[in-house]
């Protein structure tokens, strides 16, 4: 993957090897102090669907396999990844078996088995547990084991991408023997399980304040007896990103944070107190403007922005919605406001190697005049304002995006280069919880989309992209029948792309999914669903006395967290 | 000798000389009030005036001469996407000083009625502490939201984006922070009640309002005073607050609260960012204050006499 | 005046119902949804299935009633019981669980209270303690030098905001100077001289923020008040009979000075409780302030409506002393 920068690889693979070697020895590096800006609220990543709870609970449970730095499927709990030629996956795509490791044992020092897997699919599709990672579990009909060491999973229908249940930090296993009496309704009130989950990981919970601080020890019984280095984890909350970064790289006192969206000269003056350095991993990650293309108009009143209320005025038109994208200078918005942790992108699947296209790279250079002959030529001319205008519709639009420093800032660089081909643009941002809350009854969710264009980021878990894609199709765009819940925000409509998309779902070999994907892809930018700005990586601020780190944008970014130690 | 007669027309005092003549003559003696005064009127002047001689437009972006160090071309420095900090300083106190005033002339009217109402008539002392009690305990944050989304659309529509986002935050600021003023005065107003000069006043005969305004607002406006200074200051720091819940202006409208708050993480790259708007928010408030500190000598009861 | 208490005592019965009803129905209407946070990755249906196990897929009264019932009828019970080893029915009552954490609120709450306490508390109290001395001396030495440098500082401290002197504190003491931590430890329990010391070097910076800012504003009216007071004609009447200066001063004026200061700080109180969200968020002290704003950032609504009931009979309570006290300060008040 060229856009990971994998720092001090080789020790790693030098230390996995030689296990025995004196200064590998397990708890003999003291404590690792964590900070996340954001407070974990609980360790049952079942519950909480939040990044930060996956990420903190992933240090104690695992799941099967997880993905790697360079979005590989590596096994955890198992001898191999199944696959069809291994005969791991059944040939007509209906079924899996995962072959687990033997003698692994939960940190209770009891044995890890096929019951325990079993048990973590009932709990997370019970009905009433309101699980959030149930979606990791789609299309899976059964769960079995076969013996102590086998499961076998069976799906409802050919599943040609079938690594979602238990692979990832999403779906870790949990303990039947710990959960046992905490599945559906019942589930929120096992207090002391979600805030201190039994598992097979490197650390075990010693304790835990929600939303502040968490305490780890080394695992006795974790599988490799080297490892962790560390003998406890300190993981405090709360804050915010600059704080964060300081107590980093200025005075030291953390050795990681996560998460440091801050922007980049900041960082670079702190950064020369010489303690810290900035990782960084690309994943999915794309910033991007949404085009409304039905129209938003206030008067409309409860029909704005849907099927209904008709399409957009101007942005209905292609030749606006590309001389858009063509106005915007993406190194610009790079540099003020990501710097090492973003990269101008042209597309809307950015991410793993085999799905990046170049056929939309017109884009990556702004081109003002090109914009405003495409403008002209459409007859959107300038008024005595300056504005274009068009049989009385003028080309001035209203920007929403969440509240937050480096999106206010894009905001107004973009709203100047717009301004350079005649098109005004009014900015509004709205608070992150009520934008992405989804409330039905508040105008301000980008789902309702009571603007003319909008900005965030969106990405995809794992490293295939189908059901990213799916979120395209017709039968999506939200509105007051499905509650303003679907996932079309453009409101985006082709049966063309449908086609592709439900080829995409019945195609199982890789290099052909990877073409069609691209061919998606493709369509979005091209017919002007939105606006690809910035494939943003993940930053984080990491001491530098911390060895073996190696930065990780598909799966937690803690995942290999037993194989860190400290520089001697 | 009462206090009754200290507001009372003092027969030694020649007809020609007016009331508010009195005061100004009172005010101009107050040497911290006329510095006051000299320093509020430079920072009106400065932020109306100033950008007819500083002519830079404060939302022009730059971004090769980002986070520049004061020049003579940008006197301030810029910001981190090359906008001139003087011209946003001089913007955003145009917004600032409007809705600090507003705002604090609103909330010290609400709550020097209330406050004055529920301490001299005790019938309605009852309710309206209640409903202070409650106003104090609302939660502010979910206040704002539930505001924002019934009035945010209607305003912008009748009185276009920027005016009705103003009319919005003055509203708001003023209905979330009248309570402390309404609870200082009610108790200042229940201890002057009880004063001589009052049951005097009450037992002459004299209407009930007039009381209230010529014996019992003169006796309880220090604490009014010291209420409207620290009101300036909150309302400006308030509205900064306001606009990360996107309740505020646009992002692209500099106000000082908000250029304080963004230019604090960049504080050790570019110290000037939040050296002036800090400044300019101090200063007002200082001056303010000392002329809140000459109003109230100038008006107070017994000082006239001195 | 005891009628007086025992009536308003009675009195905030209903008003407290009243408030936690509008609070409720404020959280209600408010649009941020418990699944704001979560990325956009999860999708809608299983956001659906996530507000119906929170119980938000019943009715806005059901949802009320419910939570009147586990909070003073189950938390209370649950507090005896754990106080006195009884038992009452067969324990299995729904506690008020937050939404974010699923954990009972009043555990949250107990949690938080110590680092709230030592950090907000304090810094109320030494704001009390520095206002007071610094607002009479200013206001006997009106525009002195004292006077003129009190109001300088005082001024600038309330206009300055929180989340600037915090920042500028980190970058002075603990990246350059590297005396105090930038972090707040909540797990670390003062048991002997060493540990105290490290408490009192974490405090430090954010009781000496909190503190200055409070300090500005009570020693405004202390100052002001007292002016008001010394010109009367009791203080010359005093003087002219030959009590001492500080007798007059200190027993006298600063008596009948309090009243608005009282006032000041019986609202001040119950703001200790609702901890102080913007310094608590930049020393990371994670107190009840942090508390709060994660809870209404997260929209979870059992927490933050738990938190501003109490915050709320805080204020009830604090407000009726303030009048108990004014009746004792100035003994011409009467409510009778």
């Amino acid at each position: 993957m060229r856009k990971v920068k994998i720092l001090l690889a080789g020790t790693v693979a030098a230390l996995a090897v030689s296990g025995s070697v004196a200064h590998a020895e397990r708890g003999t590096d003291g404590e690792l102090k964590i900070l996340f800006w954001q407070a974990v609220s609980t360790l049952n990543p079942y519950l909480s669907g939040g990044t930060k709870e996956v990420y903190s609970s992933s240090m104690v449970i695992e799941p099967l396999a997880r993905y790697d730095e360079k979005g590989e499927l590596t096994p955890t709990l198992v001898t191999e990844i199944p696959t069809a030629d291994n005969g791991g996956v059944s040939p007509d795509m209906m079924s899996m078996t995962w072959k687990l490791i033997p003698d692994v044992k939960w940190s209770d020092g009891t044995p890890f088995t096929a019951e325990d897997v079993v048990f973590t699919w009932q709990y997370c599709t019970a009905p009433d547990g309101g699980c959030a990672q149930a979606a990791q579990y789609e299309g899976v009909k059964s769960v079995e084991a076969v013996d102590p060491q086998t499961v076998k999973i069976t799906f409802s229908e050919p599943k040609y991408y079938p690594y979602s249940a238990f692979v990832g930090a999403q779906s870790p296993i949990i303990q039947k023997a710990q959960f046992k009496d905490c599945v559906g309704a019942k589930a929120p009130g096992c207090t002391s399980a979600n805030f201190g989950p039994i598992g097979t990981g490197p650390f075990v919970v010693k304790d835990f304040k929600p939303n502040d601080v968490i305490t780890f020890e080394a695992n006795p019984n974790y599988r490799d007896p080297a490892k962790p280095a560390f003998a406890t984890v300190t993981l405090k909350g709360g804050g915010d990103a600059t704080s964060a970064a300081r107590a980093v790289l200025e005075t030291g006192e953390f050795d990681y944070a996560w998460n440091m969206q801050v922007e980049p000269e900041v960082l670079a003056t702190m950064l020369q107190a010489g303690k810290g350095k900035i990782e960084t991993a690309f994943g999915t990650q794309v910033e991007r403007i949404n085009l409304n293309w039905y129209n938003p108009d206030p008067a409309l009143g409860d029909k704005r922005s849907t099927k209904e209320a008709g399409p957009h005025p101007a942005l209905s038109d292609p030749a606006v919605r590309r001389a858009l994208s063509m106005a915007i200078d993406r190194t610009i918005i790079d540099e003020a406001g990501y710097g090492e942790s973003g990269q101008p992108t042209c597309n809307i699947v950015p991410a793993p190697d085999m799905y990046i296209s170049t056929a939309n790279d017109w884009c990556l250079t702004q081109d003002i005049e090109g914009a405003k002959k495409l403008l002209d030529e459409a007859g959107w001319t300038p008024g005595p304002d300056g504005i274009r205008a068009k049989d009385g519709v003028r080309l001035s639009f209203l920007y929403q995006t969440s509240t937050n420093s480096v999106r206010q800032a894009t905001q107004e660089l973009v709203k100047d280069m717009w301004s350079q081909i005649g098109v005004a643009s009014e900015l509004r941002n709205v608070s992150a919880s009520v934008f992405f809350g989804g409330d039905p009854a508040s105008p301000d969710t980008f789902q309702k989309f009571y603007a003319d264009v909008e900005m965030y980021t969106n990405n995809f878990d794992g490293t295939d992209p189908e059901k990213y894609l799916a979120e395209w199709l017709c039968d999506k765009v939200p509105g007051p029948e499905n509650g303003w819940q679907g996932q079309n925000i453009p409101r985006y409509c082709n049966p063309e792309y449908d086609k592709l998309v439900a080829e995409l779902a019945k195609t199982g070999d890789l290099g052909k999914r990877a073409e069609l994907a691209r061919k998606a892809n493709d369509m979005l930018t091209a017919e002007g669903a939105h606006i690809p700005l910035i494939h943003r990586g993940q930053p984080s601020a990491v001491s530098l006395s911390i060895e073996g780190l190696r930065m990780n944008a598909w799966d937690s970014e803690l995942w290999n967290v037993a194989d860190w130690s400290r520089k001697k | 000798m009462t206090d009754a007669s200290a507001t009372a027309p003092l027969p030694g005092i020649a007809p020609s000389r007016s009331v508010a003549g009195d005061i100004w003559r009172q005010f101009r003696a107050h040497r911290g009030g006329l510095a006051g005064l000299f320093v509020f009127v430079f920072i009106v002047l400065a932020v109306y005036v100033g950008p007819y001689i500083h002519q830079v437009a404060p939302n022009t972006i730059n971004v090769r001469e980002r986070n520049q160090w004061p020049s003579w071309a940008h006197p301030f420095g810029t910001d981190n996407l090359g906008k001139d900090m003087l011209a946003q300083v001089l913007a955003g106190g145009r917004i600032s000083l409007a809705v600090g005033i507003t705002a604090m002339l609103l909330a010290l009217l609400l709550g020097t009625l209330v406050g004055v109402l529920s301490g001299y008539f005790r019938r309605l002392d009852g309710p309206l502490m209640r409903m202070t009690d409650l106003f104090l305990a609302l939660p502010l944050l979910p206040l704002l939201l539930v505001i924002l989304m019934l009035f945010r659309d209607t305003l912008r529509s009748a009185f276009g984006p920027e005016t009705g986002i103003f009319i919005l935050i003055v509203f708001v600021i003023g209905i979330t922070s009248w309570m402390h003023t309404a609870r200082i005065v009610r108790g200042d107003v229940l201890a002057v009640k009880s004063q001589e000069f009052i049951v005097a006043a009450k037992s002459s005969g004299m209407r009930e309002h007039r009381i209230i305004i010529r014996h019992v607002l003169p006796n309880v406006l220090s604490s009014i005073m010291v209420s409207a200074t620290l009101g300036i200051a909150s309302a400006i720091i308030t509205e900064s607050a306001l606009s990360f819940l996107g309740l505020g202006f646009p992002s692209d409208f500099p106000t000082w609260g908000r250029l304080l708050y963004d230019g604090a993480n960049f504080m050790q790259l570019t110290p000037s960012r939040v050296l002036w708007p800090g400044l300019a928010i101090s200063l007002t408030v200082l001056s303010v204050n000392f002329m809140g500190d000459a109003i109230r000598d100038a008006l107070d009861p017994r000082a006239l006499k001195r | 005046m005891f009628t007086y208490t025992l009536r308003r005592l009675f009195f905030a019965i209903p008003t407290l119902l009243v408030i936690s009803f509008v609070i409720f129905a404020l959280l209600d209407l408010a649009p941020s949804d418990p699944t704001g946070d979560l990325p956009l990755t999860i999708p809608p249906e299983v956001r659906e299935q996530i507000r119906a196990s929170l119980g938000l897929d019943q009715t806005f009264l059901i949802r009320y009633l419910k939570w009147l019932q586990q909070f003073f009828v189950n938390e209370p019970l649950n507090l005896l019981e754990s106080l006195t080893g009884w038992q009452f029915g067969d324990g299995e009552r729904m506690r008020v669980l937050s939404w974010a954490t699923r954990s009972p609120v009043v555990d949250l709450i107990v949690q938080r209270l110590p680092q709230t306490l030592w950090v907000v508390g304090l810094a109320y109290l030494f704001g009390i303690l520095i206002a007071i001395p610094i607002g009479v001396i200013s206001a006997y030495k009106q525009y002195s030098i004292f006077d003129q440098v009190g109001t300088f500082v005082s001024m600038v401290g309330y206009s300055v905001p929180t989340f600037f002197t915090g920042i500028v504190m980190i970058v002075v003491f603990s990246s350059y100077l590297q005396w105090f931590p930038s972090v707040y430890d909540t797990n670390l329990r003062v048991t002997d001289l060493d540990s105290l010391w490290l408490q009192v070097k974490q405090m430090a910076m954010p009781v000496a923020v909190l503190a200055l800012y409070n300090a500005s504003q009570i020693t405004r009216f202390v100052r002001a008040s007292m002016l008001d007071n010394l010109n009367q004609d009791y203080v010359r009447t005093a003087r002219a009979k030959g009590v001492k200066e500080k007798a007059v001063l200190l027993v006298h004026v600063l008596r009948n000075s309090l009243i608005p200061v009282v006032t000041v700080v019986a609202l001040g109180v119950p703001t200790i409780f609702s901890g102080a969200i913007i310094t608590e968020q930049i020393f990371r002290v994670n107190g009840l302030g942090q508390l709060l704003i994660t809870a209404v950032q997260g929209a979870d609504i059992p927490l933050v409506q738990t938190l501003t009931f109490i915050f709320a009979l805080l204020i009830v309570l604090f407000n009726l002393i303030a009048d108990v006290l004014y009746g004792i300060l100035d003994p011409r008040i009467r409510y009778d």
